[in-house]
């Protein structure tokens, strides 16, 4: 016997049953579900800051702060503004960034190349600092430096010094501070005008090279000229510059550049924190570089350097570049522990101090975080220019 | 016709590259420069270790009840002398047996699940989810019978321990959710998701935990009161659960299309494509990517310090300011270090190990 095999009637259609509409419906109810748990936030928020007594508004941004801060880069004593703490606190935050971020790259680099080396002693030290301080918290490192190691140095009159011209003491790090007299914008000059033509010479060489296949040794006469001018500057406009030696005075040191415990403290342990992860990131990019290669280059006969420098970097650039990129960013996030040790960075200062002065939680908070979620956006978008600058170009 | 009636003189041999003499030719002194640098750096870490090694271990007191006990070389007394109050923090002396048996089922529950063949793993890993978490509440806050501990008594490694794997835990839902809305079709959708992981992954920590520690409070009535190590752990479940996000979707990411092209022609709905044909494949893939997140998150941890949590590091810090042992902070941080470095070293260590033998998936 034979079944007979009908088509089924076709369901009827819901609304629910069709992909489109649902989402739709599904994205309307998490919209409603967030808005309403925002407006419920911000209610909660007003009325409890009411009965607080605390006013919202970023008003209190122009009243008079009444407190000293050890370190600033721009002029600002107690009678400057809460607005004016944001700026000083925002600068320090740059500045530590912008310090940890050259050193970091600089130790990490070599760190980096390092742990490849054929010299077996050296590779295993770089490989036992990166196992060492990437795995201890970094706040537990500035707090070693500053009070482990700069707390305990001894007072200024027993300071530590390198050949009486930098001096370390427990108030922090004396070093020789150039003074400019007359005439010495013409060394600044001098400076610009050799940069501009070792870019001329870059671009005759490159030609050159493109057209005639001959070498010039750019970096050597680069080295020479950006040195060498400023130089002869100094000299034909009778020696305008000197250096400010730190000298003790009475219970002190004056004169020269005075770095603050607390900046040196974080500047080390973000230093080497922050380096231990670039060296990483560079040895897994230079070992990402096809060994065929290092072996071509040297088949065609290019020495070691030349192969490192033609053609391994630019190549392994390309894979280390993005890892870079957030490490800087990890690093300026975390050049936000300066509060632990007293360095007075934008957390330090703003939602710190500022905060407890004026109790504005609110704004300040979010101002505080706007503010780093612009500078990690900023730094992604200059190593996104960067990268493409460095990218592979596709043929 | 010229013959060279004298043999050519052989060659010497080419210098070894066996044995100890050999390798050390080979790897430390291969060229003049390499030997320049050997000497250096040996000469080096000659001069920086002698000291470091004579005042950690030679000449170091190890045992006593005050700095009495010390002289010269590295003062471990105050470590010994206060070991109890670095593990267990203010928790009450006579109740801390409740903290060395959650202590005991995590170690008990990581020789479980670690090494590769184990038999029972699938409970283990229930066990974990179920009745470690419930028992390891209610024995260290109290409760069921149990003498309550207010959480401000917790403290030392147990805390750290406690903010860790609670925020891992906790974070892991929310990151895959998180992860499954940021590569969602709904716009709507992944709009909410990629602002919320990018928003906490752009902010410090320790201004996650401000927010929570002050703002937190504002933004609930008044008669809800937050204990400070919740507040804690909401910020950095939510900090966490960003960082998550990423992992895991690193993970979706590395899915062929085909798996999600079979898994839509088997007739799979969205929700049980993901459970049963696409997470299972992207977690095993990220499982080193979860751990190193887990390394980051422990070492995260001692930031509570400065919302005045009293993790290990701070119990540390508090301990250097008492009159009575000033001037130990080199052992103090020393000691803390060396706690966290295990941690952390042997936590990346098992996550490499993992990583090959994980690597099973689809790389060709």
């Amino acid at each position: 016997m034979q079944e007979k095999h009908t088509m089924p009637a076709p369901a009827r259609h819901y609304f629910w049953n069709d992909p489109d509409k649902r989402a739709l419906v599904f994205q309307i109810i998490v919209t409603v579900a967030i808005l309403g748990l925002a407006f419920v936030v911000v209610e909660n928020t007003l009325s409890n800051l009411e009965k607080r007594g605390i006013t919202t508004g970023f008003d209190f941004l122009s009243q008079e702060s009444g407190f000293g801060i050890i370190q600033s880069l721009v002029e600002y004593d107690e009678t400057h503004s809460f607005g004016k703490t944001f700026i000083v606190g925002l600068l320090n935050t740059i500045l530590v960034s912008v310090l940890g971020i050259i050193l970091a790259t600089v130790v990490g680099f070599l760190v980096g190349v390092g742990r490849l080396s054929n010299n077996w002693l050296v590779a295993r030290v770089c490989g036992a600092y990166v196992e060492i301080f990437r795995n201890i918290p970094l706040l537990l490192q500035i707090l070693f430096w500053y009070f482990a190691v700069l707390r305990t140095l001894p007072s200024p009159r027993q300071s530590l010094d390198l050949y009486d011209t930098f001096f370390l003491n427990i108030r922090g790090l004396y070093i020789p501070a150039p003074i400019f007299q007359e005439g010495a914008i013409w060394i600044g000059v001098a400076l610009l005008l050799a940069i501009a033509s070792v870019w001329v010479i870059k671009r005759w060489a490159e030609q050159r090279q493109l057209a005639s296949g001959k070498t010039f040794p750019v970096f050597y006469t680069a080295a020479v000229i950006v040195i060498g001018l400023p130089l002869l500057a100094w000299f034909m406009t009778g020696q305008p510059v000197h250096w400010e030696v730190p000298a003790l005075k009475g219970f002190n040191f004056r004169g020269g550049y005075a770095v603050i415990p607390e900046l040196c403290a974080l500047l080390i342990a973000l230093t080497l924190y922050t380096a231990s992860y670039i060296a990483e990131n560079v040895r897994s990019g230079i070992e990402a570089v096809n060994k065929g290669q290092t072996e071509a280059a040297f088949a065609l006969g290019l020495p070691k350097s030349r192969t490192m420098q033609l053609v391994i970097i630019p190549q392994a650039m390309r894979v280390i570049i993005p890892p870079l990129a957030s490490q800087y960013m990890n690093l300026i996030k975390n050049s936000s522990l300066a509060t632990a040790v007293g360095y007075p960075d934008l957390v330090a200062v703003f939602a710190g101090t500022t905060l407890n002065q004026t109790g504005q939680a609110v704004e300040i908070i979010l101002i505080t975080m706007s503010v780093y979620l612009l500078m990690s956006l900023l730094v992604s978008l200059l190593m996104n220019m960067f990268n493409k600058k460095m990218a592979l170009a596709e043929r | 016709m010229i013959v060279n009636e004298n043999p050519v003189a052989a060659r010497p041999a080419p210098a070894s590259n066996r044995g100890i003499w050999g390798w050390m030719r080979q790897k430390l002194f291969s060229s003049p420069a390499n030997t320049v640098l050997t000497v250096v750096t040996g000469w080096l870490l000659y001069i920086g270790l002698t000291p470091v090694i004579s005042w950690s271990f030679i000449e170091a007191d190890w045992f006593g009840s005050d700095r009495s006990a010390c002289d010269g070389g590295a003062c471990w007394v105050f470590i010994t002398a206060r070991i109890e109050q670095f593990i267990y923090g203010f928790y009450p002396e006579d109740l801390r047996w409740r903290v060395d048996l959650v202590f005991l089922q995590t170690g008990l529950l990581l020789l479980w699940l670690m090494p590769q063949s184990m038999p029972g793993k699938k409970w283990g890993v229930i066990y974990a989810l179920s009745i470690f978490p419930i028992s390891s509440f209610f024995l260290l806050s109290g409760g069921l019978g149990l003498e309550m501990v207010d959480t401000h008594k917790w403290g030392g490694l147990m805390l750290t321990l406690v903010l860790a794997l609670v925020g891992i835990v906790a974070a892991l839902p929310f990151g895959v959710l998180l992860a499954l809305g940021r590569r969602s079709e709904m716009p709507v959708i992944r709009f909410f998701c990629t602002t919320f992981i990018e928003v906490w992954r752009g902010v410090p920590l320790i201004t996650v935990l401000f927010m929570a520690s002050v703002m937190l409070p504002l933004f609930v009535p008044e008669e809800v009161v937050f204990d400070k190590l919740v507040r804690a752990l909401i910020g950095i479940v939510m900090f966490q659960s960003a960082y998550m996000a990423e992992v895991v979707r690193g993970g979706l990411q590395a899915i062929p299309r085909g798996q999600y092209e079979a898994a839509a022609a088997m007739g799979l709905g969205y929700w049980k494509m993901m459970r049963l044909v696409i997470l299972p494949q992207a977690l095993k893939m990220v499982i080193p990517g979860i751990v190193n997140t887990f390394i980051a998150l422990f070492k995260d941890t001692s930031l509570v310090l400065i919302i005045g949590l009293f993790d290990l590091l701070a119990i540390v810090q508090a301990g250097l300011a008492d009159p009575k042992w000033l001037g130990f902070a080199i052992e103090g941080y020393v000691f803390a270090g060396f706690v966290f470095w295990f941690f952390c070293f042997s936590m990346s260590r098992y996550s490499q190990s993992l990583e090959k033998r994980l690597n099973t998936g689809h790389k060709a």
